[in-house]
């Protein structure tokens, strides 16, 4: 890796694929960069970053809609939005301080490319449900679009959403058009604490079949909960399982009780309330993963059917040490796991196979991300499909080759 | 309300009529498959089992078309299978005998999306229509593909839970249907579309090959096929389960009528309503030919003296229902409605419903129409209107607009004599019009019925040649010969690439 281009323009960034496409070289796609370390080592002549492609072009609060410049910080983003009272719903994870980097570096379209959502998946929606449309440039350097800027658009292929995930392996996008949402004007927490990792996952499931639209769900050990910076909670030293309703100010005084009421018979009981102040930096650390800090150990996040996650955890365990941070109602789990020479990959892989759902490396030196599938292995068929896409946007396989898995 | 009252109501086109709107070109089909037409039937009678196969002339008939009636082909057979297996095996069959497939859910596609060919194979799934599992710890349902969109949350009602999307003919639309189309409804403001509420599917390649995409987990592996299937019209495979999020009910939910004195006042309202932070369940518009047709239909209280009726329907506690109709009555107020009528109860709810989701039905009892579906930017709403009828009253046509106001999805109803071709050639012509006014002021050419043959030739509209060049070779992938739903989505123009 040598030079990074920085492309002002659509049509500067497909001047330069173009130079790679005749070339046949390969060249690594980037946003600011914060997620290098994440996906399998790659060798490329050269980088392209869209940190240059920059600037929202489109904000309309009355349609829910904006569109950005790929290269966009998020935090520009949430900052223009939150100065209209809005937000994207699907609170995007922060995975910065967790690699290394510091928080709220990523770019707009770092966010899509690699579908990162946060606690309110559950109940808004995942990055790629937000995104209504796109523009790019594919590794035949010729400009596409796909989607638009209206909420419902059936119009051809949804190839917008089949990027995202895609980690800048199809293609490049320049702009981002996505659906935001108003800032609920209220916000209560119920922590209950001291749960088993199977009966917070209950808790969180109860609560979620209820009617009172809880948003968010997390479970820490207490090993993790002492790792908060959030003094009060930390100081609980146990189990802590998160519990968040967003609403109008009557709505979620109601729901709180309501809420409490429903889950007290089924026998949860202990439980600390946390204010709208204390909600907003308790899931702005779920956020950024605080309790999970860059340090010597293997990051692993596992998706999973959420009712599954404390069995597929025990069962990692009963191999290694590891720590679990439980979102989606169990349904993701960030598993912190000891420094091997695998990053535990055979037995969590086996573990993911008998419980359904798939893993994926975040953290681990280029030596380990060299050793094993950093993304989880594809059934035979899809993997044919996958490569069929590759040669669909990149048959000279120049944009972020290998990054996902060898030859994609 | 059966089937046949939503639909049949439109379909006045005798069957041996010599005319029929003829602007939609569809190829000719191929005489060597309809010549092997009986030694391909005695096979796929032979592999699947003779129940399974229509082939007389009056089985197919009730397949020739979908819901866009004007448009008929009779299919060379039927398929009914009742497995994933079954749907394998005549898939493998076809493709080894060049037989093309069209798959087909209940046949309520309103844009050609299910139209047969006479040289194609119909398959469809709606004998494949069981609850195969219901979660409600992980609140998903594992289904059928034919299961019938209303059947799900039917499933599930009697514990307070439900399917998200709910599109009008969900009475008698599949799941199928709705994952071909990434098919919304009247409630996707809040709970978004198709796409947005499926988390896995099993699908049979044109090769026979089963594949499963997604699962019970929140998101995906590798690359996102799962969300490129879905709204992928039946090109891609033949989709036989999915499953699909269920949802908790709200403690309950009530409309408001909001009359208005203009079309702009009633559009204003709604970004109005969306500013303050609120995000109604759903926000229906009519215009006062709509709101005509549907009240005499429904008897629903809709005012007939407004130019613009806006349904807003809030969930939650009574509590809360109460406190946010009399919030949305405020802010209303500026825009000085005419009318303003909170729902009296569940029986003045469900006939305010009735009449919207009637809507289609009402106006088909009063004359033929030809429903449209772009969608646009709500703030260019005004002057869309204004064009809308102007484009249809310089082809001598009226119109009736009823539309999901929170998204800005249209349904122009452009009237006519379908007994009259010049007037059904003028319908299409005003249609084309509009969806390319859409496109012109940002939007799109569909908000949720899909391309099918119906818009496949104004594709070139919104995208460029690089644009489908790049879509018709992910078709490609999938069906790496073409063979399922050929002749839809892209303009038959359009250069086909090789397979890899």
């Amino acid at each position: 890796m040598s030079d990074t281009l920085k492309p002002a323009t659509d049509w500067e960034l497909a001047g330069m694929i173009a130079t790679y496409r005749d070339r046949r070289t390969p060249i690594e796609i980037c946003g600011s960069g914060t997620k290098r370390a994440i996906g399998r080592p790659t060798q490329t002549a050269a980088a392209i970053s869209t940190q240059s492609l920059r600037g929202i072009t489109l904000y309309e609060p009355t349609e829910l809609v904006m569109s950005a410049r790929a290269g966009t910080p998020l935090s520009q983003v949430e900052a223009e939005l939150a100065a209209r009272g809005q937000m994207l719903a699907f609170e995007p994870i922060d995975l910065g301080p967790t690699t290394g980097n510091t928080a709220g570096q990523q770019t707009i379209g770092a966010v899509f490319a690699a579908n990162l959502s946060g606690a309110r998946r559950i109940s808004a929606g995942a990055a790629r449900d937000h995104l209504l449309g796109m523009r790019g440039v594919n590794g035949l350097a010729e400009e596409f679009k796909s989607g638009g800027r209206v909420m419902k658009n059936v119009t051809g292929y949804d190839v917008a959403r089949g990027l995202c995930g895609s980690w800048g392996t199809l293609a490049v996008m320049t702009e981002v058009t996505f659906k935001v949402l108003p800032w609920p004007e209220d916000t209560a927490t119920l922590v209950y604490t001291g749960l088993t990792d199977e009966l917070a996952t209950e808790l969180m499931q109860s609560a979620l079949g209820t009617p009172f639209e809880v948003s968010g769900t997390a479970h820490l050990s207490a090993g993790l909960a002492r790792r908060l910076r959030h003094d009060g909670l930390r100081g609980l030293d146990t189990p802590l399982t998160a519990l968040r309703l967003e609403n109008f100010p009557h709505a979620v005084a109601y729901r709180r009780e309501a809420l409490r009421e429903q889950l007290k018979a089924s026998g949860f009981v202990k439980v600390v309330e946390l204010d709208a102040h204390d909600s907003a930096s308790f899931w702005n650390e779920m956020r950024q993963l605080s309790v999970l800090p860059a340090g010597r150990t293997h990051l692993w996040k596992i998706s999973t059917t959420p009712g599954k996650g404390p069995k597929l955890v025990a069962a990692v365990r009963r191999h290694m040490e590891a720590e679990a941070l439980y979102d989606w109602s169990g349904g993701l789990v960030w598993l912190e796991v000891p420094e091997t020479a695998d990053a535990g990959a055979a037995d969590i892989r086996r573990a993911v196979a008998t419980h359904g759902g798939h893993a994926t490396l975040i953290r681990a030196e280029a030596s380990v991300r060299a050793a094993v599938d950093v993304f989880h292995p594809l059934s035979p068929a899809v993997e044919r499909l996958a490569r069929g896409m590759k040669s669909a946007f990149d048959p000279y396989g120049i944009l972020n080759p290998g990054r996902m898995y060898s030859g994609l | 309300m059966s089937r046949k009252q939503l639909f049949a109501i439109r379909v006045r086109t005798p069957i041996d009529a010599g005319f029929r709107m003829s602007l939609i070109r569809l190829p000719e089909p191929d005489q060597g498959v309809i010549s092997r037409r009986d030694v391909i039937i005695k096979d796929l009678e032979k592999l699947v089992g003779v129940e399974m196969i229509i082939s007389d002339e009056d089985g197919r008939r009730a397949y020739e078309t979908d819901a866009l009636t004007a448009y008929t082909r009779m299919p060379l057979a039927v398929a009914l299978p009742k497995t994933t297996e079954d749907v394998a095996t005549i898939l493998r069959y076809c493709r080894d005998n060049g037989v093309k497939v069209i798959a087909r859910g209940a046949g309520t596609s309103l844009c050609g999306g299910a139209l047969p060919a006479e040289d194609a194979l119909v398959v469809s799934v709606s004998k494949m229509n069981r609850v195969l599992e219901i979660d409600y710890a992980n609140r998903t349902a594992r289904v059928e593909a034919g299961i019938t969109n209303l059947a799900i949350s039917g499933a599930v009602s009697k514990d307070g839970f439900f399917y998200a999307p709910d599109p009008s003919s969900q009475l008698a639309c599949t799941l199928a249907g709705n994952l071909a189309m990434n098919s919304g409804g009247a409630h996707c403001l809040k709970y978004g579309v198709t796409t947005n509420n499926v988390l896995g599917l099993k699908m049979v390649l044109m090769t026979g090959e089963i594949v499963e995409l997604g699962g019970g987990h929140l998101d995906s592996e590798g690359y996102d096929l799962l969300a490129l299937t879905i709204g992928s019209e039946g090109q891609f495979g033949i989709v036989t389960e999915a499953t699909v999020r269920i949802l908790r009910a709200a403690e309950g939910a009530r409309p408001m009528l909001l009359g208005f004195g203009s079309s702009e006042a009633a559009g204003r309202c709604v970004s109005a309503i969306i500013a303050s932070g609120i995000i109604p369940v759903a926000m229906e518009f009519m215009d006062k030919p709509a709101i005509h047709v549907c009240e005499s239909f429904a008897k629903a209280g809709y005012p007939l003296d407004v130019e613009a009726l806006l349904i807003v329907e809030v969930e939650g506690s009574e509590a809360e229902i109460t406190a946010l109709l009399n919030r949305i009555a405020e802010i209303a107020r500026p825009f000085k409605p005419e009318t303003l009528l909170v729902s009296s109860g569940a029986d003045q709810s469900a006939k305010i419903w009735k009449g919207r989701k009637a809507a289609f039905g009402a106006i088909g009892r009063i004359s033929d129409y030809y429903c449209m579906d772009g969608t646009i930017p709500l703030g260019r709403l005004p002057e869309v209107l204004v064009a809308i009828a102007r484009i249809c009253g310089s082809h001598g046509l009226k119109v009736a607009n009823i539309f999901h106001a929170g998204d800005g999805n249209l349904h122009p109803l452009i009237l006519y004599d379908a007994n009259d071709p010049d007037q059904a050639i003028k319908a299409e012509e005003a249609g084309a019009e509009i969806l390319k006014l859409c496109v012109e002021v940002g939007g799109c050419l569909t908000g949720e019925h899909g391309v099918g043959i119906e818009k496949r030739d104004l594709m070139g509209v919104q995208f460029t040649e690089i644009d489908l060049a790049l879509q018709m070779r992910i078709k490609t992938v999938f069906d790496p010969t073409w063979m399922l739903n050929p002749a839809k989505v892209f303009p038959l123009s359009a250069p086909r690439p090789q397979a890899a």
